[in-house]
């Protein structure tokens, strides 16, 4: 039953994405993205998979950090295993955010990393996440793990709206936005597209979240087999 | 009112079960003695109950009060395979600090009254660091007793323990049994416990295999609970 | 006020454990004094741009020189099972938590407190012109580094590599405090009043403050009590 809704959630991303990309790849260049605009076409185009990585990531930082409270609250370890695994797809995501950025930074101000505010965020969030990764490899009893990494997952949260705060005040970053001189003075034509590539990200992140966390049961109950064998 | 009950506790690691279906219980007064081969859960046991670790099902009354109470933590002692004694302080302010923990009215006092009956008067002022191996075992004993626990859970005590620290020990036990109070201790050194237990517990891969009171076959051949209920 | 009083019973242990042999704040200001020296050479000390920043420099080294003294924090009940005393007293995690992160904040700041003339000196920048402003924000950051700092040192206690995870859990988390503390003491050392502009730093640590102590008291049992 399970395979099914994964298989089916798979499709349905893949389709999505595909209507997407055809639909991005047909909008008109002329006019140019509205007096706003600072980045030409085509390379604007990145604009959407940029907003839609970076949604996804944020997503996933707060999943995880659900997770990790329910998992404290249950001690139900599927909890634990939607913890790790919306983590580890945030942090791919937020790596899909950065390059995307990255390139439209290499167009806009010459070299690929600019100290843009959105980006240097990002960037800090990818290490935070990286922190919960390897803060869970490093505790070897599986209860223990899960409950240390709750407890960081909600520390890292918490930490997600000062850190955007502190770079946009820091006063070295480059104050240029990327895509959009700011504010929301998009052309309408591109929100459909907007929110349906922020849609297929997400069911692509959703697939990825359900298939790691399988990976996961399955190494708790080889963890399992392995303690029995040692016993007898 | 029961001095110790363990009712229906599972402890798991990971989803592997180290302790499984324990029910167990000890009467104010009484002396229970775990034995059991290595690995057979004896410590873990005993760390649910003085309150380290939570049980995975189940659930452990001291007293009627949860072990992690505030109150119910001031009538237990415990002694595990470490001292809990800081090297860098010297005998009277470890003791001391642990009575000002327990909230003693006048901790000073007590420390100073429990150096005596445990024989370290003399070096009072000595850091644990320099001490002999005795003195420190001794010392734990002094930590263990200082706050008048009515409830004494010891762990594998009287391995590693001198002529005179066990005798120390067994003196302080007798005099604590003789007042009303409750002592639980994991054991290998079948002989010394068995003088003092009055009940006898064997735990075999994490189950109770035998529960009951010591009798005189017991304490004349300590092998004769392995043999009769153990698994040879 | 049971609660305090076993506040302070923890913190005045710590300080009297570390002040008697010394081996963390010594080897933490050893380590202080080491990494100025060492910037000294990497960024010319009498050039103005050099004084300009300055003030992040010094975070940065009160950061690492931090880390020293934090790692000792949980480390030093590891010897002979003294955090199993310490978890069976009758005494809350948060008063455990809260006394060490006391002990720690003492500790870092006297660190930093001898550290900062010869950061003055090195780079001949008017500390003292702003002093009750910079020890406020002295005391700000160094408050946010030693809760998430003993929060950390609580979880790696155990853990492989404890010395290594520390530092690189501490780190990103402080990103936010760090930034700000760094931006105001630029200001402060060079004998600059806080600009209306950057006063927005000043709540963004105070809030980091409030919200990490909240949410370390809270947790804290969890980490502790298997």
């Amino acid at each position: 039953m399970r395979e099914k809704v994964l298989y089916a959630l798979g499709i349905a991303a893949i389709l999505l994405m595909a209507y997407n990309l055809r639909a991005i790849a047909a909008l008109p260049l002329d006019p140019p993205l509205g007096p706003a605009a600072i980045i030409m076409p085509p390379v604007a185009k990145l604009v959407f998979f940029y907003y839609a990585a970076g949604g996804v990531a944020i997503a996933a930082g707060i999943a995880s950090a659900i997770a990790g409270l329910r998992f404290l609250r249950t001690r139900d370890f599927r909890y634990d295993a939607l913890a790790v695994a919306s983590t580890e797809v945030g942090l791919v995501f937020l790596a899909i955010h950065i390059v995307t950025g990255c390139l439209g930074t290499r167009t806009v101000y010459g070299p690929s990393w600019a100290w843009e505010p959105r980006l240097t965020t990002a960037l800090a969030c990818g290490l935070l996440y990286a922190t919960y990764l390897m803060l869970r490899s490093a505790v070897e009893e599986p209860a223990q793990r899960a409950r240390f990494a709750a407890v960081w997952s909600v520390f890292i949260f918490l930490n997600l709206p000062m850190l955007a705060v502190a770079i946009n005040w820091w006063r070295a970053n480059n104050r240029r936005t990327l895509f959009w001189r700011g504010g929301s003075d998009y052309i309408a034509a591109w929100l459909p597209s907007i929110l349906g590539t922020m849609l297929a990200m997400i069911l692509l992140g959703v697939l990825l979240t359900a298939v790691r966390m399988r990976q996961e049961e399955t190494r708790r109950e080889l963890d399992t087999l392995r303690r029995m064998t040692h016993a007898l | 009112m029961t001095a110790v009950a363990v009712d229906g506790v599972w402890k798991f690691y990971g989803d592997y079960p180290a302790l499984r279906d324990i029910h167990l219980e000890a009467a104010p007064g009484t002396c229970l003695a775990l034995i059991g081969r290595n690995g057979a859960g004896k410590t873990t046991l005993l760390r649910i109950v003085a309150g380290f670790s939570r049980p995975g099902r189940g659930r452990v009354r001291i007293f009627g009060g949860a072990p992690r109470d505030t109150e119910t933590r001031r009538k237990l002692g415990f002694i595990g395979h470490g001292i809990s004694v800081y090297d860098d302080l010297s005998a009277l302010e470890n003791l001391t600090l642990y009575g000002r923990l327990y909230g003693l009215p006048d901790p000073r006092r007590a420390a100073r009254e429990w150096l005596e009956r445990t024989g370290l008067a003399r070096v009072a002022n000595g850091l644990v660091r320099e001490f002999s191996r005795g003195m420190r075992q001794r010392l734990a004993v002094a930590r263990a007793f200082l706050h008048e626990p009515q409830v004494l859970l010891l762990d594998e005590p009287f391995t590693a323990l001198d002529d005179r620290a066990i005798a120390v020990l067994q003196r302080l036990l007798r005099e604590a049994l003789a007042s009303g109070r409750t002592v639980v201790m994991s054991t290998h050194q079948l002989r010394e416990a068995l003088e003092l237990a009055t009940h006898v517990a064997l735990l075999t891969r994490g189950q109770v295999a035998f529960h009951g009171p010591s009798t005189p076959e017991m304490a004349a051949d300590p092998g004769y609970v392995y043999a009769r209920y153990g698994e040879g | 006020m049971r609660f305090f009083h076993q506040v302070w019973v923890v913190a005045a242990k710590d300080l009297r454990a570390e002040l008697r042999t010394k081996e963390a704040i010594n080897s933490s200001l050893a380590f202080a004094l080491v990494i100025l020296l060492m910037f000294s050479f990497a960024f010319d000390p009498l050039a103005d741009t050099t004084r300009e920043m300055s003030g992040g420099l010094l975070w940065i080294v009160f950061a690492f020189a931090g880390t020293l003294v934090l790692n000792r924090s949980f480390a030093r009940e590891l010897p002979n099972d003294c955090l199993d005393g310490l978890i069976a007293a009758p005494i809350s995690g948060a008063a455990l938590f809260l006394g060490k992160a006391c002990a720690n904040f003492l500790l870092v700041l006297g660190v930093q407190l001898v550290s900062l003339p010869v950061f003055g000196v090195f780079y001949s920048v008017p500390w003292t012109r702003q002093f009750p402003e910079l020890l406020v924000v002295l005391g700000l950051g160094t408050w946010g580094m030693t809760v998430v700092g003993t929060v950390s040192s609580a979880l790696t206690v155990n853990i492989r590599l404890r010395e290594l995870m520390l530092p690189m859990l501490t780190y990103p988390i402080l990103f936010p405090a760090l930034l700000g503390a760094m931006e105001l003491t630029a200001e402060l050392v060079n004998g600059n009043p806080i600009a209306p502009d950057k006063l927005g730093f000043l709540k963004l640590m105070i809030g980091f403050d409030v919200i990490y102590t909240a949410v370390s008291l809270a947790l804290v049992e969890t980490i502790l009590v298997s």
